[in-house]
């Protein structure tokens, strides 16, 4: 066998000891990183959300807005209390009815709902919302975030799973309305 | 005594340490830098010496469990005896660290430190900053509360404006789709592994260089940094006019790092620990999240940016401000070190930390934030309601249920989200008052469809009567003249 001018046996044989760990390391990497990216990777094939029932249509009456909370589908034992999510179901008329995400549109806080002047509150930013989810003043650049509602059975059922986040794909319709 | 001596010996022919250990203490360091503005590097490396020690303590007994942390601070706090100590140790050490850490970065910028051959030094030192400003930002993620949970919240919807591979960025940082049990583990390898390992390897180089570099020379006007002769010069000065940092300097940085160590004793001892706040369960939304002291300032510039500046600054601005303290050495390597001749430095730190006290003082009251229940909690002070008619107070009481009081203050009382009222009929006619209820704008939203016909006019003659005495409220002269009467009659409601 002959070798490059200049370059030894011990030089070849360090360059090939190089050249087996970065194989090493590239065998090992694909595992690695394939384990760091599993929560975007794992479950978006099927998605995070699915139907959840947040409870008996009597729960909700016709023209009032109500706090109802749910179990988070995807869930671990050690989850605690931060699985169970908590939204603002809306009914309309007795037929429609909005459902929306307790995240502020604007860093994802936890907005209030105010009857007696119909408003949606943020206690972070000062963002506020009308009560069908439009964005009244504030930092926030849209209107709440909204679920897909169903009725089953008498129950309302929403598709959720994923905390909402102004980034997000299902939430890029932006709303942005002026401040009249 | 012997014995030591032995043992010393014994040790020292295996390691063969004491004399490059002896080297470096007694090396010369040029005399005026024997001075109490040096003492900043060794306090802050003190002082994380401190964080290590009581994060290993807390470690013994905190489980990082979404459903169990908040429980395991509790027993902290409560159960285990000096628990709450230890805990305000660590919390008050982290505020020591970071203040400590800001100061010795604006006196070496002020004493152009960052200039050749420093620069790298500069370098590994803004990244010390940066991996300080994670630890404890993920330290307040670790004491997992109402705050902790609803930050995080905040960190996901910036990460997620990120385009594009923003909602993968969020996913990635919560280890879900929601914040919940693997959210906290992840922050929990990051705060005690992985930032910490960054930081002991941060500070090793940090340290190496100013060892191999030497001590930045206190700067004189008129001494130029120049790469031709200045390693010449500095090993001249330190020949001529230099003395062992053993024991020469060493003094006061011990004395600095054994009053700091105390003072953050005597805080965690009188203050106490940091929270524990309401526990991490969302379905408790009576809450008004507010990060640590050292994110007061970041979270005003979120309520104070315009809408559209907001995502373009959030995600621009770190990079460019990141981006200027790394490029600073290379762009200003040479020339004048001492403040005395850098008006434009000494400026721009008078600029930043003006602007971030302001901002922290801001948040501190959160002007911007509705008071969720001034409401019901603030009442109108009596002065505004003596002497009244019916129909006025009946104003008084829509003011109140409408909520109106959550933005307006009376009297420095309730919100400070939109302007104070004491005065309003001074500013606005009886008509623009009705047009600003009833359309909002402004920032303000609209009441037209909360506001019956009724409340609307009660509530202006309510706040018609708000002007200071003396002072007349403001009239609209055309309309006297159109309805042949006197102006500030009752107000119509066919708006």
């Amino acid at each position: 066998m002959t070798l490059p001018r200049g370059l030894t046996r011990r030089d070849f044989f360090m360059k090939l000891g190089i050249l087996f760990n970065g194989i090493a390391a590239s065998i090992l990497a694909v595992p690695i990183v394939r384990y760091l990216l599993s929560p975007v990777t794992r479950e978006r094939k099927a998605g995070y959300d699915s139907w959840i029932p947040l409870g008996n249509l009597e729960q909700f009456p016709s023209g009032e807005t109500r706090l109802a909370t749910y179990r988070n589908p995807v869930v671990n034992s050690w989850d605690g209390d931060t699985a169970d999510i908590a939204c603002w179901v809306r009914n309309v008329d007795g037929q429609t009815f909005q459902v929306f995400a307790i995240n502020c549109a604007h860093l994802g806080c936890p907005v209030r709902w105010f009857p007696q002047s119909g408003l949606f509150m943020c206690p972070c930013h000062g963002g506020a919302y009308y009560q069908d989810g439009s964005r009244a003043s504030g930092p926030p650049e849209r209107g709440l975030f909204e679920y897909t509602y169903r009725i089953d059975g008498g129950k309302i059922l929403i598709k959720a799973g994923e905390m909402p986040t102004p980034g997000q794909a299902s939430n890029i319709v932006r709303e942005i309305r002026p401040c009249v | 005594m012997r014995l030591i001596k032995s043992v010393g010996e014994w040790l020292d022919a295996r390691l063969q340490l004491g004399s490059s250990i002896r080297e470096t203490m007694e090396h010369p360091v040029p005399r005026e830098t024997a001075s109490w503005f040096y003492v900043f590097g060794s306090a802050a490396f003190v002082v994380f010496l401190l964080q290590i020690v009581t994060g290993i303590m807390l470690a013994l007994i905190y489980v990082p469990s979404a459903g169990e942390a908040w429980n395991s601070l509790q027993t902290l706090n409560h159960n285990v005896a000096l628990g709450w100590f230890i805990r305000g140790l660590h919390g008050w050490g982290s505020n020591f660290m970071v203040a400590i850490v800001l100061i010795h970065m604006v006196q070496v910028f002020l004493f152009g430190a960052y200039k050749y051959p420093r620069e790298l030094t500069w370098i590994v030192g803004v990244l010390l900053l940066l991996v300080t400003l994670g630890m404890a930002f993920t330290g307040q993620v670790l004491r997992f509360d109402q705050d902790a949970y609803w930050g995080l919240g905040i960190g996901a919807s910036i990460a997620s404006r990120v385009p594009l591979v923003g909602p993968s960025i969020v996913n990635l940082m919560l280890g879900g789709p929601i914040i919940a049990g693997a959210t906290l583990s992840r922050f929990f390898a990051l705060h005690v592994f992985v930032v910490p390992g960054l930081l002991i390897a941060f500070v090793a180089v940090h340290l190496l260089m100013v060892l191999k570099l030497g001590i930045n020379e206190w700067p004189m006007p008129g001494r130029v940094v120049r790469k031709a002769t200045y390693i010449k010069d500095y090993h001249a000065l330190t020949q001529k006019d230099g003395l062992p940092f053993v024991p020469g300097a060493i003094w006061k940085d011990l004395f600095f790092a054994a009053f700091i160590l105390l003072s953050i004793a005597a805080c965690a001892a009188y203050f106490g620990p940091f929270g524990p706040s309401g526990p991490p369960d969302p379905t408790i939304i009576q809450t008004a999240p507010r990060p640590d002291f050292f994110f007061l300032w970041l979270y005003a510039v979120l309520s104070l940016l315009p809408p559209s500046m907001e995502t373009p600054a959030l995600l621009i601005g770190p990079v460019v401000v990141i981006l200027a303290l790394l490029l600073l050495p290379f762009l200003f390597g040479e020339g004048e070190k001492s403040w005395r001749r850098r008006p434009i430095a000494v400026l721009t730190i008078l600029l930043v930390a003006v602007a971030l006290g302001t901002f922290t003082r801001l948040a501190g009251n959160a002007p911007w934030s509705p008071v969720m229940d001034a409401w019901s909690g603030v009442p109108i002070p009596p002065e505004f309601l003596h002497s009244r008619t019916a129909l006025e107070r009946q104003g008084a009481l829509v003011f109140q249920v409408k909520q109106c009081h959550n933005c307006h203050s009376l009297d420095n009382q309730g919100g400070k989200r939109g302007p104070a009222l004491d005065a309003v009929a001074v500013r606005l006619t009886q008509d623009q008052l009705i047009r600003q209820v009833i359309q909002g704008g402004g920032n303000m939203p609209a009441y037209g469809k909360n506001l019956s016909p009724a409340e609307t006019t009660a509530l202006v003659a309510f706040l018609e009567t708000l002007h200071p005495a003396g002072q007349s409220p403001a009239r609209d002269a055309s309309r006297a003249v159109a309805l042949g009467t006197e102006a500030g009659g009752p107000p119509t409601t066919d708006q």
